[in-house]
């Protein structure tokens, strides 16, 4: 089923320079929608580095990458901004009224009189690990995520990693496939201590493998996987498998923001520096993701292009209305939005 | 000022003065080393500023933290002596350090 939500701007991406934008297009009354890759807000500061500090976000001389999203998420709280996470948005149109639609992968469309593009470096998706020829078997015999277990029945299944998703997946696709062999670096594992006992305890009754090494290559044709090799310590193991699943944590990629008809630099997005705007009227683009002359990604440089993207962005949202700059300090229709007067 | 030395996978040898308490990984990227791309900036969190320390230092430079132990099974190609350069601190005893740059990252 299509569900359509309608709003005035369209965030894409829910790092910390997203969710400031939320305040600041929020003083002017315009209402956002964010979509996220992940499953949280936070972006980086959340998948990447939450634990270390943040010295360089003006009066707070030091915060932790999560402290600064619990405190952007609070204070764009007034705004009552709505959310789409573990989504991306995989194609944007342009509208004949002058607005946009956008479509995620799970084919939920957003319509907006404004696109705010906040993807810092790009989408978070699955590393490739780096075995040589491992495209030919990707959508085939390997993948990097489980959409049905069924998939999976009946098949001898190779599993690489050591973290959560391949402990999980490990535990929770042994009783559907005919074999499971796990392979990690090390006998070490990042994963929860309750699930690596599980899956030594299956080890110990024989009803899985693990094998201590690295992938090094693929065997098969057609797309159509056979065995593995596995370096471990004691030399070269062929592990016979028809399919594979690694798990080698995220990495960014700029995705399908390439389709959209923006003018792109080296991966970035080109905008000028008054309004923060793409080569396409009405998408603009803040943070990391974005290109100008003298551009630093900083946090604070993404709040300050926030500010002045929400002015351009209310003349597109209320065409005619008068902007009247104000500060939250003194102004009591902006103190009655933020709930404070 | 300590020296090190980074051998990129091509072979190519850059020796650079080091100030004491930076990271080896921020000496390769102020010196534009190539195959050393630290996408995280050094929060031992991407496992892109992978280097083989040579045999002769290892004991030296000493072991991975379980941190950096854990975000180096991202790394490609690991071997006993792959470290993570935004992880090792300068410091007057690494004074002559050699790393090799590995084929690529990730």
């Amino acid at each position: 089923m299509t569900t359509t939500t309608q709003t005035d701007v369209l965030i894409i991406g829910a790092g910390p320079v997203g969710l400031f934008a939320v305040f600041e297009l929020g003083l002017f009354d315009m209402k956002c929608h964010l979509v996220d890759i992940l499953d949280r807000p936070g972006g980086q500061c959340a998948e990447l580095y939450p634990e270390k500090p943040i010295y360089d976000i003006p009066a707070l001389p030091s915060v932790t990458a999560q402290g600064l999203v619990d405190r952007l998420m609070e204070q764009i709280a007034p705004f009552k901004p709505t959310f789409s996470f573990n989504r991306m948005v995989s194609s944007l149109e342009k509208l004949e009224d002058g607005g946009f639609r956008a479509t995620t992968d799970e084919n939920e469309v957003i319509e907006a009189k404004v696109v705010v593009i906040a993807a810092g470096g790009g989408s978070f998706q699955p590393k490739r690990p780096p075995i040589p020829g491992i495209e030919a078997f990707e959508g085939t015999s390997v993948f990097y995520s489980v959409r049905r277990m069924e998939e999976f029945r009946g098949h001898d299944l190779v599993i690489v990693g050591g973290g959560d998703s391949a402990l999980d997946w490990t535990l929770n696709l042994q009783p559907v496939a005919k074999s499971v062999t796990l392979v990690h670096r090390r006998p070490e594992f990042r994963a929860a201590p309750d699930s690596v006992n599980k899956m030594y305890a299956l080890q110990e009754m024989r009803e899985l493998e693990f094998q201590v090494g690295q992938v090094t290559g693929l065997a098969g044709s057609g797309g159509q996987l056979t065995s593995a090799t596995v370096k471990g310590p004691d030399g070269d193991v062929e592990v016979a498998c028809t399919r594979m699943l690694p798990f080698f944590g995220l990495t960014m990629k700029l995705g399908p923001i390439a389709d959209w008809g923006l003018n792109l630099h080296e991966n970035l997005i080109p905008v000028d520096t008054e309004k923060f705007e793409t080569s396409v009227p009405g998408i603009f683009a803040i943070g990391d993701i974005n290109w100008y002359p003298g551009k630093l990604k900083l946090i604070l440089s993404g709040f300050h292009e926030a500010a002045l993207m929400a002015q351009a962005a209310k003349r597109i949202v209320s065409p005619g209305e008068r902007i009247v700059f104000q500060y939250t300090t003194s102004s009591t229709s902006l103190q009655k939005k933020l709930g404070v007067a | 000022m300590t020296k090190l030395s980074f051998v990129a996978f091509d072979g190519t040898r850059f020796d650079v003065d080091a100030e004491n308490g930076s990271t080896v990984m921020e000496n390769a990227i102020r010196n534009a080393v190539p195959g050393i791309e630290a996408e995280c900036g050094g929060a031992c969190a991407c496992a892109t500023c992978h280097v083989y320390v040579d045999e002769e230092w290892t004991g030296v430079v000493g072991e991975p933290e379980a941190m950096e132990e854990d975000m180096l099974d991202f790394a490609y190609e690991v071997q006993p002596n792959s470290r993570l350069s935004c992880q090792i601190k300068v410091r007057d005893e690494l004074d002559g350090l050699v790393v090799r740059v590995p084929e690529r990252q990730g």
